[in-house]
């Protein structure tokens, strides 16, 4: 069941001039699961992400997502088919409350017109409620309730990663990204957010993948890892068989030459 | 102890939806509306009328524009004068073309006929920010002064080179031109700006301007939400001039009666500028305290030492009034960098929690 491919990545080349970020990957997300993409930092994960999301354009391989493919695209066409994502440095709406934050997240999933939001009755509100409560549901599932109507900019960092996570499922995403969801994360938080990304695979069925650099919380998470290092793969599998592998032990840990 | 929320159950998530949620804020609101329709024009004098109040409302009408703009959007302009200008223009072209069809339709065309133009000067801002974007409106600024100035047909070949406003007549009463009353005048401002402010809070606090603030905050994550920047950046541009555009037809035509190119100089630009920042960026309040406080502060300075009984010279006085008026700005941006909607926002805080502290 858990077979179907989501999105395939085919031998990516992705470079900066002269600055090789990614070269000749592939790896595959398979819908429903937790993939998650490990490596030392400058491994090329989040140039990862950027190429998947739309911000940077390969110059070479594909991308094939629901089995088409795609070279170039615009980041707002990665949302409109279904693809969200979150930051490693919080990339809040920060003079926005937690409500309108989510509620932008519904943005593509509102249609009335200018002449309806000028006049903010009829259709118009009625839409603005019927998303307020599927901003609800996902303010409930996080637990924010206290800070709905508190601007963001004045959040703890801690609940400002919830909000940004609440805001990318306001999108419906048939895939999440997420850019070190736990970073600078203490234990419990980090436990809540852990909570927080299994119940949403299981609940809502979002496939993820993400970023992290602690290893326990990715190896107890994740499905399968795909483990970079200057930007080529090194090893792709189940937690056990990437742990174990001599490769990505001496990219860690270093090796005696 | 009058404001206060508390008891005020919500019970659906229109109620909580709503634009003022709190009661008392829609009981300030109808006496504001009841003092603007009823009380001034009963009680205020002719000065007041003409002098005070319509300069007040269209500058706080075209600080709603660049509001839109820099406040809500994030882009800043140094070219609303001269979007005024094109409405202004636009208007009287459009009058004076067809002066059978009745003035209000084209005051409301001119501000399309800005919105055009607003967009064309709009179109640079999807590759450039900030103040590389301000240079880029002054552009705007010049060159539609440029075009105010040297282009005949827009004032009719007038010898004197200013746009005089004809009479026109709305259901037999005379609306602009030399016989229209303050009062008929002041009430087609006032109704206008009312309407124009109602359509710019739905506006900014739905999904356009939810869109608008994500672009202005973090424009990257904006489109991550699908949402995509030239679009929307260009309706700011669109919606920001349509309500300049209109301010500025208003202000020939219902206050000043005549106008040079000169009136929509950069000066007026950074007046208008200066009023949304004091006022407060991203807050509608704030567009007309800001305006309150840089027109009618002045007025008021002016007439404060003959209403004191203290003898002034005239000349001391014009100055002083520069003097105290600067002195004052400055004083508020100190206090509250956010602007006098900041001021506005604690004010009602503390009086939520009154008497205690929080």
């Amino acid at each position: 069941m858990k077979d179907d491919i989501l999105l395939a990545v085919r031998n990516v080349s992705l470079s900066f001039g002269g600055v090789r970020a990614i070269t000749d990957v592939s790896f595959d997300i398979r819908k429903g699961e937790i993939r998650a993409i490990i490596g030392p930092n400058g491994a090329g994960k989040t140039s990862m992400l950027n190429v998947i999301n739309g911000f940077y354009h390969p110059q070479e391989g594909e991308i094939l997502f629901h089995g088409r493919a795609r070279r170039r695209m615009k980041p707002y066409e990665a949302a409109s088919q279904g693809i969200a994502r979150t930051f490693q440095n919080v990339a809040l709406f920060k003079g926005m409350s937690t409500l309108d934050n989510i509620l932008a997240g519904r943005t593509l999933k509102m249609h009335r017109g200018f002449f309806w939001q000028t006049l903010r009755h009829g259709p118009a509100l009625a839409e603005e409620i019927e998303h307020r409560k599927f901003c609800e549901e996902i303010i409930d599932f996080l637990e924010i309730e206290h800070i709905r109507k508190a601007p963001v900019g004045s959040l703890p960092y801690g609940l400002q990663k919830r909000v940004e996570l609440g805001r990318a499922l306001a999108m419906e995403p048939t895939l999440l990204l997420l850019d070190e969801p736990m970073a600078g994360m203490n234990l419990e938080e980090k436990q809540d957010m852990s909570r927080f990304i299994i119940d949403v695979n299981q609940q809502y069925g979002t496939t993820i993948a993400l970023i992290e650099h602690d290893i326990g919380v990715v190896m107890d998470l994740s499905d399968r890892i795909v483990v970079l290092e200057y930007g080529h793969k090194i090893a792709d599998g189940v937690p056990d068989a990437v742990k174990n592998d001599q490769k990505v032990i001496d990219a860690y840990l270093g090796v005696a030459h | 102890m009058f404001y206060r929320e508390v008891g005020q159950f919500k019970t659906t998530y229109a109620a909580d939806q709503a634009i003022f949620p709190i009661r008392q804020d829609r009981i300030g609101l109808a006496i504001i509306l009841f003092a603007a329709f009823v009380l001034i024009p009963l009680l205020g004098g002719e000065f007041l009328i003409a002098s005070v109040m319509i300069p007040f409302l269209v500058l706080a009408l075209a600080a709603i524009g660049l509001n839109v703009l820099i406040g809500y959007t994030g882009l800043i302009s140094l070219g609303t004068a001269a979007f005024m200008g094109v409405g202004a223009y636009a208007c009287y072209k459009l009058s004076t073309i067809f002066p059978q069809v009745n003035v209000l339709v084209w005051i409301v065309a001119s501000g399309f006929v800005s919105s055009a133009v607003g967009v064309v000067f709009g179109l640079p801002s999807l590759r450039i920010k900030g103040f590389y974007l301000a240079i880029a409106t002054l552009a705007a600024q010049f060159f539609l002064q440029w075009c105010f100035v040297r282009i005949g047909w827009l004032y009719n070949h007038n010898p004197s080179g200013a746009i005089e406003v004809p009479g026109h007549t709305l259901f037999g009463i005379p609306v602009t031109g030399p016989q229209a009353t303050p009062i008929t005048r002041y009430y087609v401002v006032l109704v206008i700006v009312v309407v124009m402010t109602w359509f710019a809070s739905n506006l900014v606090h739905g999904r356009i301007g939810r869109s608008w603030m994500a672009v202005r905050d973090m424009d990257i994550a904006a489109q991550l939400m699908g949402i995509k920047l030239l679009p929307a950046k260009l309706l700011a541009f669109a919606v920001s001039s349509f309500y300049a555009g209109v301010a500025g037809a208003l202000m020939v035509f219902m206050w000043l009666g005549a106008a040079e190119p000169e009136a929509f100089n950069i000066n007026q630009s950074f007046i208008l500028l200066f009023m949304v920042i004091i006022g407060g960026l991203g807050s509608l309040i704030g567009s007309f305290l800001g305006a309150a406080l840089i027109h009618v502060l002045p007025i008021i300075v002016r007439f404060l030492p003959d209403a004191l009984g203290v003898p002034v010279g005239a000349a001391t006085v014009e100055h002083l009034t520069f003097v105290i008026t600067g002195a004052l700005i400055l004083f508020f941006l100190v206090v509250e960098p956010h602007g006098l909607a900041q001021l506005w926002r604690i004010a009602k805080q503390k009086l939520r929690v009154w008497p205690f502290p929080y």
